[in-house]
């Protein structure tokens, strides 16, 4: 190692000498700092998305590697928000990598006092058959009046806000034909 | 909006570089405050006192923009003889104390019948149903009347008679001055008056004023009269339709626009048609007779609503079965969430689906909420976190008081996982009316599923199991178009496919372009017709992506907005009744008499070739019946409305009411309150009586910079946590030395629901407001905790009760009245007696959860 490269790796001196005499940037690298990449650097693809937080609706760019995300940044291209994010926004990464996040059917069932795992299609069987039972009993073909109803007031949704504009036509078409007419969201609120 | 819509804030600074006036009018002083050339501090729930105030300057001054109210208003227009105004006494005529509503038929104008473009229609007593059957439907949305198809009402365009809308508004408004309001509100009469001034100058031909609000003008047992206010003003000072107009909705969650387009609401069909209601509307013709105007857009609604029980029922669907239109529900009055959930407790409906909602923490009256869970047959939650709703029977706060067991709840809950906005392509509707494509960046984890997912293969199933089925009221079911093409090993519903049945097809399969293509024989299908054109040629328009810094400043290239890619609605006000523009520095949309059509920065909200002369010859129909000038094609006069004569259920001008729970008298009217809001009169919803000196403060909910809603998607993360860790109240350092509060203590809030308890923030931001001679303080509360999660707390709402507005059921919660008192709340059964006796000492009834 000659003296210039041993010097050299002495931050004061390149600091005095280089250019970055503020000592914010080149000058106070290590071998290692030197070394580290963004996140965004690695990533296998970038996706363009739209922040799920409020209705701004400021423009995400998705980095992912080896199929999961690794980090969301602002999307400079959006002409809304210019590549900037709010601290919820900014927070997205650890919205979706969250460590509490449940990724398992969980099942109470009545009276119960803790959860059980449940297998998917089963939880979607037993849905649909209470879904089918409640519709029956809620049932009204006609009012006090005889005026045709063929509705039922058996069970009920709530929220919308959150999803997507095609999920929630599924959610009406699909109540709609069922006759379920108590389908309500945050719009309400 | 800073704090609450951070980024969308950005542009409002731009604005101030540029030189721009920003004004803050709030009951806190917040981020926007901070940065605002002059801020506005006053009462919660005295906003219509304050917009009135602003309209009587406006009227007594003659400040209105003239040209633009009697090309583009009914100010001319003649008021019934029979309409008596509210004035001292604060109530409208045609109002029925027994049953609390109004029948507003003497609202109507000289000469005329005037159908409303949306709002209120469940208004009509049952005989004056009958009565008036022809003018409308019993559910909200929509519009007009066939039967009295609208001819002209008398008018007088000079505005000097006395029954001229011009004149009635001012005569309504005229106690609204400078003065009272600032005894109502709190604030200044310099401060009002400079208000006043600010917004006056700088709105006319040369300069536009923008107002911008969200749930605090909405959350109010007068919310929809509260944006009418707005409306009137921006209408009378010409700033509708205009750039850098308007009354723009900040709305708090990613897609609540577009849920409410398709709408996941009771009340709506996809694109604002109202439902069919069982007394009115029997078959297609009756529903159309009843609901669809005459004049104006809203003339196509046949086409609009054959279309989209084409694009539900498909071969089915025919002329001669009225195109299904029987396979559709019936209304027979409100709903909405809280009337659902007042069943739930009574066990009159057993099934509950949450989706991405949290109201064990996001709803008024949180133990309403828990209860109404409690007693279901079944409950289905989906979401990414445990939140209280989930977990309710659990650990939820009627579990630590006694009040359930955990044992004794018979409710059968699932959780079912479910992907998040990276894990699923689709569209999003922002608050600006924009559709935004995400693609999908990585797949689902686990049993994490999409909503598409769900309710697809759910569709699926239940149709399986009902096959063969010779049930009637099985048809709508089997007969449902529900066949999306599927990919991956989850078979995942491809949403391309249902957004290009959202956009619709002609006869031969193609995309159509706009919804003027629509048709009423049956030969167009489209699942909401103001989405029509997202997929035009066949191509995902809401997935434009041309870069900002590559556009013209309306950025048209970047997603697509409804309707037809329009950035500002009503855009045809931009010009003057001869179409040039009101100003070159204000040129917008404007008629181009070469080409003979009009044209401008974004696309015209007009027919493209209508000239500015053109008149309708006598009995002309839907659009044609509108003339050059008439810019508000959505209304069947074409005219906006600084009157409203029928749509609202609670008086066609806002009138100062005061909130359920006020610690003051109403100084403007005589009446207290919204003598047409809805109540629930029950054990788990107990009021505040007005003007309590056992709850003599008032406090408002809001939202913080760093939590969402009710915290499912913010309080379960680090950062997030971090940043906010801990539910607080404000309080000012006069209202902490009347309580003894010491600033980071405890404290605990009192109301006739329940007592929480929340850090103190001692603030110069809050401060006490003299109303009167009254000194009142007020308490701000972020809502956004619960039991669940990285960073917990009891929730606000809890502390408020449900007391609604009567046009959309929604509730009054950012302004209500409790106690405050130094200290952590009683734990366990303890709590129940402590809230129980504060009931006692109010007079109010007794407190239960049946
Ligand atoms: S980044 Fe912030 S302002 Fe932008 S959409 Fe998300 S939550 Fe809203």
């Amino acid at each position: 190692m000659g003296v210039r490269t041993w010097l050299g790796e002495w931050p004061m001196f390149r600091q005095a000498t280089g250019s970055d005499p503020l000592g914010r940037g080149a000058a106070v690298q290590s071998p290692r700092t030197r070394a580290l990449e963004p996140r965004t650097r690695e990533a296998d693809e970038v996706v363009k998305s739209v922040c799920p937080y409020c209705a701004v609706g400021c423009g995400q760019n998705i980095y992912v590697r080896d199929g999961r995300v690794t980090q969301i940044e602002g999307d400079p291209d959006s002409p809304i928000s210019r590549g900037r994010l709010c601290p919820k926004g900014s927070a997205s990464t650890s919205l979706v990598t969250s460590p509490t996040r449940v990724t398992t059917v969980k099942y109470r069932r009545p009276y119960g006092t803790e959860w059980e795992d449940l297998d998917l299609d089963t939880a979607l069987d037993m849905i649909a058959d209470r879904v089918l039972d409640a519709r029956r009993r809620g049932w009204q073909d006609t009012d006090d009046q005889g005026r045709v109803l063929r509705r039922t007031l058996g069970f009920s949704s709530l929220g919308g806000a959150t999803l997507d504009n095609e999920e929630n036509y599924l959610i009406k078409k699909l109540f709609m034909a069922l006759g379920a007419i108590q389908v309500e969201n945050q719009a309400r609120i | 909006m800073a704090e609450a819509h951070p980024v969308g804030f950005q542009w409002v600074m731009e604005a101030k570089a540029r030189g721009a006036t920003v004004i803050h009018v709030d009951p806190r002083f917040t981020r926007t405050s901070a940065v605002a050339d002059l801020h506005v501090p006053f009462r919660a729930g005295a906003d219509i006192a304050f917009l009135g105030g602003l309209i009587n300057y406006v009227l007594t001054e003659g400040k209105d923009f003239r040209e633009y109210v009697t090309a583009f208003t009914n100010a001319a227009e003649l008021v019934g003889e029979d309409f008596a105004d509210a004035d001292v006494e604060g109530v409208f005529s045609g109002y029925n104390a027994e049953t609390g509503r109004y029948d507003p038929i003497s609202w109507q104008m000289d000469g005329a019948y005037e159908a409303p473009a949306a709002g209120q229609r469940d208004h009509w007593e049952p005989e004056l149903r009958e009565e008036h059957a022809a003018f409308t439907s019993d559910t909200a949305g929509g519009v007009g009347d066939q039967a009295y198809a609208p001819s002209d009402p008398e008018r007088d365009d000079t505005l000097q008679h006395p029954r001229c809308v011009y004149q009635v508004l001012k005569r309504h408004y005229a106690r609204y001055t400078p003065e009272a309001v600032s005894r109502v509100c709190g604030m200044g009469v310099e401060q009002f008056l400079a208000v006043a001034r600010a917004i006056t100058e700088n709105s006319g031909r040369e300069r536009t004023t923008a107002w911008v609000y969200s749930v605090g003008w909405t959350h109010h047992t007068v919310g929809a009269q509260y944006i009418r206010a707005a409306s009137i003003l921006q209408t009378l000072l010409g700033n509708m339709g205009r750039p850098g107009g308007g009354i723009l909705a900040l709305r708090g969650h990613a897609s609540i626009q577009g849920s409410t387009d398709i709408p996941t609401l009771y009340d709506l069909l996809p694109g604002y048609i109202p439902m069919p209601n069982a007394h009115l509307h029997e078959d297609l013709q009756s529903f159309l007779d009843a609901d669809a105007a005459k004049t104006g857009f809203w003339g196509h609604m046949d086409a609009y609503l054959v279309s989209l029980l084409k694009a539900w029922w498909g071969d089915a669907a025919t002329p001669e079965n009225d195109f299904a239109f029987d396979y559709l529900p019936r209304l027979t009055g409100n709903h909405g969430t809280y009337g659902i959930v007042r069943d739930q407790i009574d066990r009159k409906t057993f099934g509950y689906f949450l989706v991405g909602e949290n109201p064990a923490v996001g709803h008024a009256n949180g133990k309403m909420q828990r209860l109404g869970m409690a007693n279901l047959d079944w409950l289905v939650v989906r979401d990414m976190q445990m939140i209280e709703s989930a977990s309710f029977w659990k650990d939820g706060p009627e579990i630590e008081t006694g009040e359930l067991r955990t044992e004794d709840i018979g409710t059968e809950v699932f959780f079912l996982p479910c992907a998040n906005h990276t894990e699923k392509s689709g569209t999003f509707t922002n608050t600006q009316r924009l559709l935004q494509w995400r693609r999908e960046a990585v797949h689902p984890p686990g049993d994490a599923r999409s909503e598409l997912h769900f309710y697809f293969h759910l569709g699926k199933k239940i149709r399986e199991k009902l096959a063969g089925s010779t049930d009637d009221r099985d048809r709508p079911l089997l007969d449902l178009t529900w066949d999306y093409p599927t990919f991956g090993v989850h078979e995942e519903p491809d949403p391309q496919s249902v957004l290009a049945e959202i956009n619709g097809f002609d006869a031969d399969g193609n995309h159509l372009a706009s919804y003027t293509q629509m048709k009423a024989d049956g030969t167009t299908s489209g699942g909401c017709w103001i989405y029509t054109g997202v997929f035009k040629d066949g191509v995902n328009q809401a997935d434009r992506r041309t870069p900002g810094a590559e556009q013209t400043w309306v950025a048209p290239e970047w997603g697509w907005a409804w309707p037809a890619n329009r950035r500002t609605l009503y855009n045809r006000a931009s010009a003057d009744a001869d179409g040039k523009p009101w100003s070159e520095r204000k040129a917008y949309v404007w008629w181009d008499e070469e080409s003979g059509s009009w044209t401008g920065h974004d696309i015209p909200d007009f027919e493209a070739t209508k000239a500015p002369s053109y008149r309708p010859p006598e009995g002309a129909t839907v659009e044609d019946a509108l003339s050059g000038t008439d810019a508000f094609i959505m209304q069947a006069n074409g005219k906006a409305w600084l009157y409203a004569p029928t749509g609202l259920a609670d008086g066609p001008m806002p009138t100062h009411y005061e909130p359920v729970e006020s610690p003051v008298a109403n100084l403007l009217h005589d009446q207290q309150d919204n003598p047409a809001r809805e109540d629930i009169d029950r054990a788990w919803n107990r009021l505040n009586p007005a003007m309590s000196e056992t709850y003599p403060y008032v406090f408002l909910t809001y939202r913080l910079t760093e939590h969402h809603t009710a915290g499912g998607m913010s309080r379960f993360l680090g950062y997030l946590s971090e940043l906010q860790p801990e539910f607080f109240c404000e309080v000012s350092p006069a209202l902490a030395r009347e309580r003894n509060l010491e600033h980071l203590g405890y404290a605990t809030l009192i109301s006739a629901r329940t007592a929480i308890e929340a850090r103190v923030l001692v603030t110069e931001r809050m401060k006490p407001l003299r109303i009167g001679d009254q000194r009142i303080h007020q308490i701000g509360l972020p809502y956004h905790w619960g039991s669940n999660g990285l960073s917990v707390g009891d929730p606000a709402n809890d502390l408020l009760g449900v007391v609604m507005d009567p046009n959309v059921h929604i509730q009054e919660s950012k302004v209500a009245t409790c106690d405050i008192q130094p200290g952590r709340r009683p734990r366990g059964p303890a709590l129940l007696e402590f809230v129980e006796s504060y009931r006692r000492k109010a007079g109010v009834e007794p407190g239960g959860i049946t």
